[in-house]
């Protein structure tokens, strides 16, 4: 069947093995080709990355007081004061239990409007594949101002429920954020998943269907193993997204005091940058970046893991 | 791997899901109760997805008094037209700067990001070379660096060579697609025949001559599914402007409602402003979409199946 995005992220499929010597044809046209792309990815994403390294193993120090600021090499200091600071570790612990929670509804969402719109129960698929996908046109920080109205007492629609419930209270304010979220990105996720499925051939169908078996059992045994690669995607893309969590607390701020400057990882990197300490803050980023490089890809590995059984 | 990718003959059928399974026989045994709760969850979410989009068109045509004196989800006086018209007068325009400073980043962004993607994609899936797959495997290493954690190091990069607050410090980052030059990759492999190439070269067309007479075409869907998400993570993509911006007059359109909205206290009538504005531009996205979509279809079924 259909080769998972996953190994495709980690192993390079070997086309062809080449004997040793290859006569390169063709190499001004490769050169051409590859060239603008592997320019600016060096200059924005390659040097950026070793910039931050660099400047993350640099510390301030001053003569005396008020003697002028000099950047040495100070080794691991920013490490260590990274691992020290509570208020980044108390935001990590935060995102972690927004994401144990988000993800999960929201991808258990996306798969099941996906299999609905899959199944002959429903009628006006494209009406409802549209309505689902269009909060996904909202940028993050619109859909924020807009829930942040929408939660607020005095303006909301649903006064009956905001007047009772604070959804922008301490206790509430991440779970508010995260139906935000959710509302963004489910149609998305929803169509991945729906796009796999209808790349299942329908001969696969036939004789679950001589067998009997129902739409549920054939979601269930049949599709959703086969869709199985398309959401540790969309799962990948949410770790992502979960850990660099930056518009929606920023914007939220401004609507409940409940929201810290050091709410999220990604918030925090902001705030350290703007006091400003850039070399703590461009520790914080490199734990940051290398905290979901981790776990995507240790999220990748694990799936692969299971698929390969 | 045996590729169930949509070569490009059938992408067109891709497109249209309904048409392919219209084979199969209708069927009718489904029971009325499985029916009733299908359709009664996809109605619920409905509602779910769209009323606050709905909610933000009705409050952008009311007057400030009404907005919060007036049935939130119903018509009051219609002042969608006032209301725009003074958003757009607010401040010599800014706000219709911000809305072209977003097109230009977003649009201009992701067509060049796009191009640049798809011939390294191209070149990477038709070509082989000593190297190529030690720069699939950085390339794909990058799409899980997330844009934000790029954010600071470009920030402290840039005002190295002082070139903070322009114009360029937002859009060159944004020419980068680790994800396009992977779909790419992936739809050119399965799209492009390679006894196509070879007819050209017979024919005498140079390689990049074939790419852009021959290719591009074949490889249409992904382009489309790469500028869209492109366009959208530019779009979208607070941090880097948040972090990179001071002068107002270089917002794109998000920065820029923000910047109002954390001014409402002191500024009430903002308010209005903000919600006008952000109806506004969502629009523009909505459109892009619903236009696209046939073809970003298909093309997001390649990354996915895959």
């Amino acid at each position: 069947m259909s080769v998972d995005v996953g190994s495709g992220v980690v192993r390079t499929p070997r086309l062809r093995s080449r004997p040793t010597k290859v006569l390169v044809q063709h190499k001004k046209a490769i050169a051409i080709f590859i060239a603008p792309f592997a320019v600016l990815f060096a200059l924005f994403y390659l040097i950026p990355i070793g910039y931050a390294v660099y400047q993350s193993l640099l510390v301030i120090e001053r003569e005396g007081t008020f003697g002028e600021a000099k950047e040495v090499f100070g080794g691991l200091a920013q490490y260590a004061l990274v691992f020290q600071n509570g208020p980044f570790w108390q935001s990590v612990t935060r995102v972690f239990l927004f994401g144990i929670v988000q993800v999960p509804v929201m991808l258990g969402l996306a798969l099941l409007f996906a299999l609905l719109l899959d199944s002959p129960l429903l009628r006006g698929k494209r009406f409802f594949r549209l309505a689902f996908f269009v909060p996904y046109a909202v940028p993050g920080v619109i859909a924020a101002i807009m829930w942040g109205f929408l939660y607020s007492p005095n303006l909301s629609p649903f006064t009956a429920i905001t007047k009772n419930v604070d959804f922008l209270s301490a206790d509430l304010v991440l779970w508010a954020i995260a139906n935000v979220v959710t509302w963004v990105y489910v149609g998305y996720n929803m169509l991945i998943i729906y796009s796999s499925l209808l790349a299942i051939p329908s001969e696969i169908y036939e004789a679950a269907r001589l067998d009997g078996a129902g739409q549920f059992r054939m979601a269930w045994s049949i599709k959703i193993p086969l869709v199985l690669p398309a959401i540790s995607l969309t799962a990948i893309f949410s770790i992502i997204g979960t850990l660099q969590l930056l518009a929606e607390p920023q914007v939220f701020r401004t609507f409940s005091s409940a929201v810290s400057s050091t709410f999220t990882p990604n918030l925090t990197v902001y705030t350290t940058s703007s006091i400003p300490n850039v070399n703590l803050a461009a520790a914080f980023s490199v734990v940051l970046a290398l905290t979901t490089f981790v776990l995507s890809f240790g999220f990748l590995k694990l799936t692969q893991r299971k698929e390969a059984k | 791997m045996t590729a169930t990718l949509p070569t490009p003959s059938d992408t067109t059928t891709a497109a249209s899901p309904s048409r392919r399974r219209a084979s199969a026989p209708r069927v009718a045994r489904e029971s009325p109760l499985s029916r009733a709760s299908a359709l009664i969850v996809m109605l619920v979410f409905t509602l779910y997805f769209l009323i606050p989009i709905w909610w933000l068109f009705i409050a952008s045509t009311k007057s400030t008094a009404q907005l919060t004196s007036t049935a939130a989800l119903w018509f009051a006086d219609f002042n969608l037209i006032e209301n725009v018209s003074s958003l757009i007068a607010y401040r010599d325009g800014v706000y219709l700067k911000w809305m072209l400073n977003s097109v230009l980043y977003a649009g201009l962004g992701a067509l060049l990001g796009t191009l640049f993607a798809a011939m390294c994609g191209y070149a990477l899936a038709k070509y082989s070379f000593p190297g190529r797959d030690a720069i699939f495997n950085v390339v794909l290493g990058g799409v899980l660096v997330p844009a934000t954690a790029l954010a600071l190091p470009l920030f402290l990069l840039f005002s190295q060579v002082g070139l903070t607050n322009t114009f360029w410090s937002v859009f060159l980052p944004s020419l980068v697609s680790p994800f396009g030059v992977y779909l790419t990759r992936i739809f050119a492999a399965a799209s492009v025949p390679d006894e196509l190439l070879e007819a050209a070269r017979l024919d005498g067309s140079g390689e990049v001559r074939t790419f852009f007479t021959i290719s591009v075409k074949l490889m249409l869907p992904a382009l489309v599914t790469v500028f869209l998400f492109q366009f959208v993570a530019i779009w979208n993509n607070f941090f880097l402007p948040l972090i990179m911006l001071r002068d107002e007059t270089l917002f794109p359109v998000t920065l820029g409602l923000y910047a109002w909205n954390s001014q409402v206290n002191q500024i009430p009538e903002l308010r209005l402003y903000v919600l006008v504005g952000a109806f506004l531009s969502i629009i523009p996205l909505i459109i892009t979409f619903l236009l696209l979509q046939r073809f970003w279809r298909s093309g997001l079924g390649a990354g996915s199946v895959k």
